[in-house]
């Protein structure tokens, strides 16, 4: 596979992040010692219990904050200034309420400087492709939340980013829209660069199995502090369809990302507190 | 046609408890007066102040068109006051410590104790009462939009970050639009003060205004209580309509709230 001309490499270097003491608080070593790398065009998922640090992660390759220690590559250069060098999803979608859905989806261009109208006309299509053009007028409370959650993709996708950041994109939603989004993100990435691969994609995620459909690799996180206990790649042939959770790979991928979860939560004690509260009960 | 149905009696179910009560009240209080309990003099009824109000008209009429040209530049002066001094306070976190702190305290100085202070400063003209709406109306205003501004979603504010978003493009584009409720929430309580603050200012010292027209009712001989009721009474009318505008802007202003 020929690699993507925009997809760009990402690498995690020995990062560490430390929250300086703050009204009494201890000193907070929120990550340490991350390594994390993705080719161009590759899938990687982080995935761990709530609290592990996939967020801090996030928000350091985004660019929002700086790692206290290690190094954070962008294309193959150290970035310092991160800020635009990804296209990023919150875990709440952030569409803003005032802007009709186009307007929404077509935000990052209008703040790259193209005018109105030329957005509206890059992103119109592109609604219509992905089963969104009937809503580009609507206002975003009018939708649901599988609705607004593929405006935002659309949003993400729309300045042909080189990297892509979703941060736990379909955490909010009920397992059935769930389902049904991670299968239109396979499509909609997999066509999004017209033909050529899409984008490299970091997602941060606590669902297994969305994980291991949509992942070439994952990274699994433990907590306090945040650290990859384990990397797992999965090897299942892409395109990858809604079918593709029946496959017995599939299936046996995912019971060994659980293991690797449950493995690395039983090192760091948090299984046997649970095992403790079920003998305190009745 | 049945949603029309179901409008109307919506509508009418939140317009007809307080209109009856409303009516019985006033009801109640001409037969009070007709039934000869009451001077007069003092409380006239309610039929007599409609008809000598309305014959009053082409000495009532400019006192409104002065007094509401006060109340409206002094709503604008305080919202004009109230922008500069939130998004100053929201950007700059010296100027928060330094600033809000004192605008909260100022509440504490009675508003109306300063309409012989605005007075001796501006004269008699239209000045000073511009002034003293503007003083009443500039604390809900601002205080809204510090609120709303600091209450915006961060989210939202970091998603236009990473997309290098200038902080000029996050205030026109997050901060001021996300504002805007809570604003218009500041500019309505404030509406209901406007006519009070300007007729105040008028009892010091006018040329024209509502304020001034009370005051002479209530200094001529005979006294014309009636003309007195009958200015209170253009007044509740006259800040109806306000608020009423006001409230028709914020449609306008944010089409994307879902109809009410």
């Amino acid at each position: 596979m020929a690699e993507p001309a925009h997809a760009t490499s990402l690498e995690l270097r020995a990062i560490g992040k430390r929250f300086p003491a703050r009204g009494g608080a201890a000193p907070v070593l929120a990550v340490n010692g991350v390594d994390l790398h993705a080719r161009p065009g590759e899938f990687v998922t982080l995935i761990g219990p709530s609290g592990c640090g996939k967020s801090t992660v996030f928000n350091l390759v985004a660019g929002l904050d700086q790692p206290t220690d290690g190094e954070i590559r962008i294309g193959g250069q150290p970035l310092a200034d991160r800020l635009g060098a990804s296209a990023y999803l919150p875990q709440r979608d952030a569409l803003l309420p005032w802007r009709r859905v186009i307007d929404n989806v077509t935000l990052p261009l209008e703040l790259r400087g193209v005018s109105r109208r030329a957005a509206r006309q890059a992103a119109q299509p592109l609604l219509e492709r992905f089963g969104l053009g009937e809503f580009s007028r609507a206002w975003p409370w009018q939708l649901s939340g599988g609705m607004r959650q593929r405006v935002a993709l659309l949003r993400t996708v729309i300045g042909d980013p080189g990297l892509m950041l979703l941060d736990e994109p379909f955490g909010a939603l009920d397992s059935i829209t769930r389902a049904d989004l991670q299968d239109w993100l396979l499509r909609t990435w997999s066509s999004v660069g017209d033909g050529r691969p899409g984008p490299t994609v970091l997602l941060v995620t606590h669902d297994i199995s969305e994980a291991v459909l949509l992942s070439d690799r994952v990274y699994v996180m433990t907590p306090r502090p945040g650290r990859i206990a384990d990397v797992i790649d999965i090897g299942l042939p892409r395109p990858r369809t809604p079918q593709t959770r029946e496959d017995d790979a599939f299936v046996a991928l995912e019971r060994q990302v659980r293991h690797a979860l449950q493995l690395a939560m039983a090192a760091h004690g948090e299984f046997s507190e649970a095992a403790g509260e079920r003998k305190a009960g009745p | 046609m049945i949603t029309i149905i179901a409008v109307n009696s919506l509508r009418l179910r939140t317009w007809l408890p307080p209109a009856s009560v409303l009516v019985a009240g006033i009801a109640l209080w001409q037969l009070w007066v007709s039934a000869g309990h009451l001077d007069p003099q003092l409380v006239p009824g309610p039929w007599f102040v409609v008809w000598s109000t309305w014959d009053d008209k082409a000495n009532i009429w400019p006192a409104v068109a002065a007094t509401t040209e006060e109340a409206v530049l002094g709503l604008l002066a305080a919202a004009a006051a109230a922008f500069l001094i939130a998004v100053a306070i929201d950007t700059w976190v010296p100027v928060r410590r330094g600033l809000y702190p004192l605008i909260i305290a100022s509440q504490t100085i009675p508003m109306i104790a300063l309409a012989p202070l605005v007075l001796i400063w501006w004269g008699f003209g239209l000045e000073p009462k511009v002034v003293l709406v503007a003083l009443f109306s500039f604390f809900p205003i601002a205080v809204g939009l510090i609120q709303g501004l600091a209450a915006t979603d961060p989210d939202a504010l970091n998603l236009l970050r990473t997309m290098r978003a200038s902080r000029l493009a996050l205030l026109l584009r997050v901060r001021l639009p996300s504002a805007l409720p809570q604003f218009f929430t500041g500019l309505k309580i404030s509406v209901t003060y406007a006519y009070g603050a300007a007729i105040v200012a008028e009892f010091v010292g006018a040329e024209q205004g509502l304020g001034l027209y009370m005051y002479s009712a209530a200094h001529a001989a005979p006294v014309a209580t009636d003309l007195v009721f009958g200015a209170i009474v253009v007044i509740a009318l006259l800040t109806i309509l306000l608020f009423a505008v006001v409230a028709g802007l914020e449609r306008v202003a944010m089409p994307w709230k879902p109809g009410r």
